[in-house]
């Protein structure tokens, strides 16, 4: 089936060809819309590149970053103000996915991918979308949102951020199930955990049950314990090459308890 | 089928061609330039056989969007070579029997040159990393590392 790219110099042109074009896709840095073209997948008839140089372009507004959607994970690693994303980024692909694969694109990358994105869920992080409209992360993953053309990422840096990858290959092997977890805790106590799982769905999603179990407390044995057996509560884990949904609701708990040890 | 004309630096010499819409770069190089040093393995980028330096950065050549390269510097294990003068990294894959079937090794010979690009005195460790995105099923992984350790500045093979 013939494809159509179409290259857009600016944000605003790219935003409307968007709107327009219901089944377009946004060009990242291809290392998952390619696969899909190469495989003559039917459903990408039409690539929009975006080519406006504030995608690639990483700034501080505030107490927050602002990424360009298409800025690269080695980008990421290389950036000294985004050490706290660096440990998340080097555990993306190999070197060659990591020179190209961006930010944006991890965003719409269907589990087992999407460590990246967990982690920005868990940081509270909020996009902007071409048109310049802001929204949380939050709404941008929650079941049949609008789809939406994310423009920038916006993310407080946190010294209380913590993330482990479980995979069966090393250095490079996909995720059994990611953690992504912010766990501020002024005067002792948890204050607004924010706990994500990538792989335990379709989507990173929050595991809001632990979180509950955590939030007021402090970070102790019993607390730990409390969480860690709520881990997969609501969540919805899949059968796929890499574990059964079964293997993932019983060892979810084990590593939210390891990543909440680490981190007391 | 649209056809969109593109200009890049192949293993520096200046290249012009027309790309199919949706092109892969692997493609444009093995049937349009006639470069058939990076190889298809797996059109995912799983394999790392297609491995290419783009502005010196390692890049899967199978998930590149050929049109995203125009007016930029594409090398490939063709220009490591200087015409039967092979290139040290080249000499040192000979020398530790660091290609069985040969399929990984133009991939595995491009991560390895941008490694010592940026790193002329790796790390065993490092070299690990460096190569962890390109699969080799038969050769074995320890002659590899073995041949890249050989090839860098430090010179000699360090184990352990």
């Amino acid at each position: 089936m013939p494809i159509e790219v179409r290259t857009h110099a600016t944000l605003a042109e790219t935003a409307r060809a968007f709107a327009a074009s219901r089944g377009a896709h946004i060009l990242g840095g291809g290392t998952v819309l390619m696969r899909a073209v190469n495989a003559a997948d039917p459903s990408v008839a039409t690539i929009l590149r975006p080519a406006d140089p504030v995608l690639r372009q990483i700034r501080t507004e505030g107490r927050e970053i602002a990424i360009g959607a298409g800025v690269t994970m080695a980008e990421i690693i290389a950036h000294r103000e985004l050490g706290f994303l660096a440990p998340v980024a080097r555990l993306v692909g190999g070197p060659q996915v990591r020179t190209t694969a961006t930010i944006g694109g991890n965003l719409f990358a269907a589990a087992p991918y999407g460590d990246v994105a967990g982690a920005l869920l868990a940081l509270g992080a909020s996009v902007v979308t071409g048109e310049g409209r802001r929204m949380p992360l939050d709404d941008l993953f929650r079941p049949h949102a609008p789809r939406a053309f994310v423009a920038t990422i916006l993310v407080a840096p946190s010294r209380d951020f913590h993330f482990v990858k479980v995979s069966r290959v090393r250095p490079k092997g996909v995720s059994v199930m990611s953690i992504a977890a912010n766990l501020p805790r002024p005067g002792g106590r948890l204050q607004d955990p924010r706990i994500v799982f990538n792989g335990m769905g379709a989507r990173p999603m929050r595991a809001v049950a632990a979180e509950r179990a955590l939030s007021g407390q402090p970070l102790d044995a019993a607390t730990i314990a409390r969480a860690a057996s709520l881990a997969a509560e609501g969540l919805a884990p899949e059968d796929d090459a890499i574990a059964s949904a079964w293997y993932r609701r019983e060892v979810a708990p084990v590593h939210l308890r390891r990543l909440l040890e680490g981190a007391a | 089928m649209a056809k969109t004309p593109i200009r890049f630096s192949h293993n520096r010499e200046e290249k012009a061609v027309f790309v199919d819409e949706g092109a892969n770069l692997l493609d444009v190089l093995r049937r349009s330039i006639g470069d058939l040093t990076p190889k298809y393995g797996c059109g995912q980028g799983t394999c790392g056989a297609c491995t290419v330096l783009v502005d010196g950065a390692p890049q899967l050549s199978c998930l590149t969007l050929a049109e995203t390269v125009d007016g930029r510097a594409v090398d490939t294990v063709a220009g490591l070579s200087d015409g039967a003068r092979l290139s040290a990294l080249q000499r040192a894959f000979m020398d530790n029997f660091a290609a069985q079937c040969g399929y990984c090794t133009d991939g595995m010979l491009m991560s390895a040159t941008a490694l010592l690009k940026h790193n002329p005195r790796p790390t065993r460790e490092e070299v690990v990393e460096a190569i962890s995105g390109n699969l080799c099923r038969c050769t074995g992984y320890e002659a590899i590392i073995n041949a890249i350790l050989d090839a860098s500045q430090g010179g000699a093979r360090r184990t352990g």
